[in-house]
C-alpha cells in the first residue's frame, strides 16, 4: 500500500518555513479545548515560553499558574485528572519531566491517572542559555515508565496534531517540544496517529534501500537532507519519522530492518536510553542489524548558537552521512 | 558601620557593575536583565566590602561561601567578578557565547569562584544549608557543648522571591533551622516580579518575613539599593550571632526590597525584562544615564 504523505512540498528548499514547536503545542490546546471543556491547562510560571499563553487568554477558568513548583504542577494535575479533567502540565522538560518525576511515576502512571506532560526546551539546541536549561534526558526518563507514551513530534504541525490526538486518549502522555524555530516538515493533512511511524523519504520504486535512517523530532529535517543528497548520488536511503518514540511501531522498524539491513538513528537527545535504545531494544530480540546512532554521547550541553552546538556534539547533516557511510561498510 | 567615603566609593563600583553587564547582556544579545540590574548593588556590597575572599585564588579554603541559587542573573555576578578581579572585564562579552566560561546559567566548572552550577530554581539554599552544616561540623560548633565558639566562614545564599515558589526552598528552610545553622544568610531579592507577571498574581509569597520567622529563622528587611544599610545590617548580623552560643543560633533571612531594572528608569518595575536582552541601542541609551 502507497499512503500519501503530502508533506511540506517548500522541504526542499533554502527558504522553508519555519516554525516554533510550542506554536504547535498553543494551536493544539485552543483546539483541543473548545472541543473538549474538559481540558484544563497548568504551568509553573512558563505560560508564553512554553506555548500555553494563549489558552490562558482564551479559557481563563480552565487555567491554572501554580507559580515555580513543578512538583506541585503534575501532582495538581493528576489530582484534577482524578475529578474527570484532562490536564495538560507544560513546563521546560528539565523541570517537567526532570524535576517531578517521581510524582510522575506515583501519582500519574501508577495511578493510571490520564495527564498530559508537556516538556518544552528538548535538545542541545536551546541554545544560549545552556547545559542546565538543554534536556537531554528526558526521553530515556518518560520512556521507561509504565503507561506512558512518548511523542516527539518533527514540527510545529505535527505538535499541534499531538496535542489534539493526546487529548482523546485515556493515558499518560509525555509530548516533547523545541525551542527555537524549526523547519516546517509536514503539512495539515500528512497523516498522523499516535503509536504510527511514517516513511517520509524512500527511493523509487522498486529500488530497494541500503540504509535506513530512524529520526525523531525535529532533526529529522536533517535526515531528510542526508536522503535527498544521498539519493542524488545513486545511494538509497529510506527516513522513517518516529513521533510516537513509545509504544515503537515495531512493524514499521523491523520492515525497514528486513529491506535495508542497516541503520541509523537520529535524535537530539543523550544516545542512552533514547530513541536509539528504543530501536536496539526492539531489533536485538527479533532482527539484530548494524546500527549507529547520531545523539550526545553521555555529555552535557552548553552555550551557543544552536547550530554551533548541533555541529559540536556531532548531530549534522554531514555527521548523519558518516553514519550512513560507516553502517554500510557493516553490513555482512 | 561603615563611613561615608567608603559607601560613595561603593555607589561608583555598583554603577560600573550596572554598566558592565548591561553591554554584556546587549553584545549576548540574549539573557536577564531585570533580576541582574536590581541586585548589582548587593553584589557590589558582597564582593568589594563583606565577602572573606580572594580573586586572585578563588579556591582559598577559608573563603565564605557565596551560593547564586537564582542562577538567571548570573550576569550580575559576573561583572561584579569581573571588576573585583577574577578575570578581565574584557571577557564580559564572551557572554553566553560558544566556548566561553560565561555559561547562559553558571557551570560550576567553568568558571573557578562559582561555588555551586545553578540556573534550576530552589536548589541554592539546600546546598548552602549542606555548606554550612560542613562549616558547623569543622569548627566544632556542632557539637552539644556551649563553648561559643566564632563562626569561621559565612555562607550567604542569594535567592529570589520567584524561587520561594519551589517546595524545595522550604524544605532547606526547616533544616536550617533544625540546625541552628548562624553562620547561613539568606539574600532575597523581593523584587515582586517573575516570567509571567508580578508575583502577587502569579504566586502571592506576604509575608515572607513573617513566613521566616515562623520558621525560626532570624528576619531583617532591608532596601535592598542602600548599601550602607545593608552593610550595616549584615556587620551588625555577625557581631550578634557571634556573641551568643550555638545552641541559641538561628539561620538569617535579609529580604532585600529591590526594584527590577534598578538604575534604567524606561526598563524598572517591568517583568518583561526578566528575560529580555537590550539591544545595543538601548544599552547605549542605558549607560548614558548612568553616568
Ligand atoms: C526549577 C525551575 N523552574 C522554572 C525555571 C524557569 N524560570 C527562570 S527564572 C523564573 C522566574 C522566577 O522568578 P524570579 O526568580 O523572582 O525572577 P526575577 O525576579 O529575576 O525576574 C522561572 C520560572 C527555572 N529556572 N527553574
Ligand atoms: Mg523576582
Amino acid at each position: 500500500m502507497h499512503e500519501i504523505i503530502n508533506l511540506n512540498e517548500n522541504l526542499f528548499e533554502t527558504d522553508v518555513e519555519k516554525e516554533t514547536t510550542r506554536k504547535g503545542v498553543s494551536e493544539g490546546l485552543l483546539l483541543a479545548g473548545q472541543a473538549d471543556p474538559r481540558v484544563v491547562v497548568l504551568t509553573a510560571d512558563l505560560a508564553d515560553s512554553t506555548g500555553v499563553g494563549e489558552f490562558r487568554n482564551k479559557f481563563p477558568e480552565r487555567f491554572i499558574d501554580v507559580g515555580v513548583a513543578e512538583q506541585n504542577l503534575v501532582t495538581v494535575a493528576s489530582g484534577l485528572a482524578s475529578a474527570g479533567k484532562i490536564p495538560f502540565a507544560s513546563s521546560y522538560a528539565v523541570f517537567n519531566p526532570g524535576r517531578n518525576w517521581e510524582q510522575i511515576r506515583t501519582t500519574i502512571c501508577y495511578n493510571n491517572q490520564p495527564v498530559k506532560i508537556i516538556g518544552s526546551h528538548g535538545g542541545v539546541t536551546v541554545g544560549a542559555d545552556g547545559a542546565s536549561h538543554q534536556m537531554l534526558e528526558d526521553v530515556a526518563l518518560m520512556r521507561v515508565l509504565p503507561r506512558m507514551i512518548v511523542l516527539s513530534p518533527c514540527d510545529a504541525i505535527e505538535t499541534k496534531k499531538a496535542i489534539i490526538e493526546s487529548a482523546k486518549i485515556e493515558s499518560p502522555v509525555y509530548i516533547r517540544t523545541d525551542r527555537d524555530k524549526t523547519p516546517i516538515i509536514t503539512s495539515q493533512v500528512t497523516p498522523f496517529e499516535i503509536g504510527k511511524a511514517r516513511i517520509f523519504f524512500k527511493p523509487k520504486v522498486g529500488i530497494r534501500a541500503d540504509v535506513g535512517i530512524i529520526a525523531t523530532g525535529p532533526l529529522l529535517y536533517e535526515a531528510l537532507l542526508v536522503a535527498k543528497e544521498l539519493s542524488e548520488k545513486g545511494k538509497n536511503v529510506k527516513v522513517l519519522n518516529i513521533s510516537t518514540i513509545k509504544p515503537l511501531d515495531r512493524d514499521a522498524i523491523l520492515l525497514l530492518a528486513h529491506e535495508a539491513k542497516a541503520l541509523v538513528t537520529v535524535e537530539n537527545h543523550q544516545i542512552a536510553g533514547g530513541l536509539g535504545s528504543a530501536v536496539a531494544e526492539c531489533l536485538a530480540t527479533e532482527y539484530p542489524v548494524p546500527i549507529e546512532f547520531i545523539g550526545v554521547h553521555d555529555a552535557f550541553g552548553q552555550s551557543g548558537t544552536p547550530a554551533e552546538l548541533i555541529k559540536h556534539y556531532s548531530m549534522t547533516k554531514k555527521d548523519i552521512i558518516q553514519a550512513v557511510n560507516k553502517v554500510v561498510l557493516r553490513k555482512n | 558601620m561603615i563611613n561615608e567615603d567608603r559607601v560613595t566609593e561603593l555607589k561608583k563600583i555598583s554603577n560600573e557593575i550596572r554598566k558592565s553587564l548591561i553591554s554584556a547582556l546587549a553584545e549576548a544579545g540574549s539573557g536577564h536583565t531585570a533580576g541582574a540590574l536590581d541586585m548589582a548593588d548587593i553584589f557590589t556590597a558582597l564582593y568589594f566590602h563583606l565577602l572573606k575572599h580572594n580573586p586572585k585564588d578563588p579556591l582559598w579554603a577559608d573563603r565564605d561561601r557565596l551560593v547564586l541559587s537564582n542562577g538567571h542573573i548570573c550576569t550580575v555576578q559576573y561583572s561584579a567578578m569581573a571588576h573585583a578581579g577574577y578575570f578581565p572585564v574584557s571577557e564580559l562579552k564572551t557572554l553566553r557565547k560558544f566556548g566561553s566560561r560565561l555559561q547562559g546559567h553558571p557551570w560550576r566548572e567553568f568558571l573557578p569562584g562559582i561555588e555551586t552550577s545553578s540556573g534550576p530554581l530552589g536548589s541554592g539554599l539546600s546546598q548552602a544549608v549542606g555548606m554550612a552544616i560542613a562549616g558547623q561540623i569543622d569548627t566544632g560548633n556542632r557539637r552539644a557543648i556551649s563553648s561559643r565558639r566564632p563562626v569561621q566562614k559565612t555562607i550567604y545564599c542569594l535567592m529570589s522571591d520567584g524561587e520561594l515558589n519551589e517546595g524545595n526552598t522550604w524544605e532547606a528552610v526547616m533544616l536550617a533551622a533544625k540546625e541552628k545553622l548562624g553562620n547561613l544568610i539568606a539574600i532575597i531579592d523581593k523584587n515582586g516580579i517573575q516570567i509571567d507577571g508580578f508575583t502577587k498574581d502569579i504566586m502571592p509569597t506576604d509575608s515572607i518575613a513573617d513566613k521566616f520567622r515562623s520558621f525560626n529563622w532570624y528576619v531583617e528587611e532591608v532596601d535592598g539599593h542602600d548599601i550602607k544599610a545593608f552593610i550595616d545590617l549584615v556587620e551588625k548580623i555577625k557581631t550578634a550571632v557571634a556573641s551568643v552560643a550555638p545552641e541559641m543560633r538561628k539561620p538569617v533571612a535579609i529580604i532585600a526590597k529591590t526594584i527590577p531594572s534598578k538604575g534604567v528608569p524606561e526598563w524598572e518595575g517591568k517583568y518583561e525584562w526578566h528575560g529580555k536582552a537590550p539591544t545595543k541601542a538601548e544599552a547605549e541609551m542605558a549607560i548614558k544615564g548612568l553616568k
